[in-house]
């Protein structure tokens, strides 16, 4: 038994630091959660939704989060959405109407000249992607509530030659 | 000096509490006061709200472990973001899931609930607001579930997830 306490008491030391460092890990961890959460994160988005601005094969974007929080994201700000048809999936698109504004879009671009014009209600923004040919947005599944955007991309940092301040329309 | 190291001290203490709190809730688990009667057999049972004190309401856990798959069932409480205010939260309980067919109130018709998209209501049919009015939310709006009313202490226990099927009046 007194082997025992011994034992522990030359161990103390170590536990003492392992808890110090793990507390330390923990305390980065949350840091890095928030500045992920409230300031800015990364995103890689590929597709060919937004195609003149954005890259097929993939661009890593920054994406700010403050503004989405107090509301200032206005239409041409690209921003990154939670899919109403897919939750788990984020999709990036542009704002091209805020709510209690009327847009007008192409039913079928490329085939017909038919167009709708559409109300954006109370509390929803209007998405489309760049590339109105091959672009799944709010043509298909209608004005989406404010609260499924993630954040706004302002900044693309990869690929190198790319690189730079993402241009409102 | 010594009240000036004290004071960095404990401001370094309240911002790594501040960011594990912070942390916590968002991740993990939070506790949020219910306002109003839209949930009223399940939450602020009785009908003292005209009022509008704080103290009596209803503070309930809610867990965030399910918005890493979005996989849930008929009859859980959910909080989730108005889609016609993004600032307000609302509690209610989830009826349909996609591909469920539900009857939509003033019409004899049924809809199909789409993809990513869930029914909610509130047990109160009599003053709710909720997918009867504005139809149905995606589920990315959804910010948590409602597990256990843990104040007042005399009716601490796990939230019931079934479905109270009420006669409507005619």
């Amino acid at each position: 038994m007194s082997r025992f306490v011994e034992f522990m008491k030359q161990c103390k030391p170590f536990i003492k630091e392992g808890f110090s460092q793990s507390a330390l890990v923990a305390k980065f961890l949350c840091l890095l959660h928030l500045t992920n959460n409230y300031l800015c994160s990364p995103v890689l988005v590929y597709g060919p939704s937004m195609l003149p601005t954005l890259n097929l094969t993939g661009d890593v974007l920054l994406v700010e989060h403050l503004s989405t929080k107090m509301g200032k994201v206005g239409p041409g700000d690209v921003v990154v959405v939670r899919s109403p048809e897919n939750p788990r999936k984020s999709v990036t698109k542009r704002i091209v109407a805020m709510e209690g504004e009327t847009v007008t879009f192409l039913v079928e671009p490329g085939l017909s000249d038919r167009s709708h014009t559409v109300l954006v209600p109370k509390g929803h923004v209007w998405i489309q992607g760049d590339n109105i040919h091959s672009s799944r947005d709010s043509r298909q599944f209608g004005p989406i509530p404010y609260g499924l955007i993630v954040g706004k991309a302002f900044c693309r940092v990869w690929p190198p030659d790319g690189f730079g301040r993402l241009a409102q329309e | 000096m010594g009240s000036r190291n004290f004071l960095w001290s404990s401001a370094k203490k309240f911002f790594t509490l501040g960011i594990i709190g912070i942390t916590v809730s968002d991740r993990y688990f939070s506790i949020v006061p219910v306002r109003g009667l839209s949930m009223t057999p399940t939450f602020n049972p009785q009908i003292d709200s005209s009022q509008g004190s704080s103290l009596t309401d209803d503070r309930v856990l809610v867990e965030k472990f399910c918005l890493e798959k979005y996989k849930f069932s008929c009859g859980d409480v959910v909080v989730f973001c108005s889609p016609s205010n993004h600032e307000e939260k609302h509690i209610k309980r989830i009826t349909a899931l996609p591909g469920d067919w539900i009857s939509t109130p003033h019409s004899y018709d049924a809809i199909v609930i789409p993809e990513g998209h869930c029914w909610v209501e509130g047990d109160n049919p009599v003053s709710s607001l909720d997918s009867r009015s504005f139809g149905p939310i995606p589920l990315g709006l959804v910010r948590g579930r409602v597990t256990h009313v843990v104040w007042p202490p005399q009716r601490i226990g796990r939230v019931d997830t079934r479905i109270r099927r009420e006669i409507l009046p005619f």
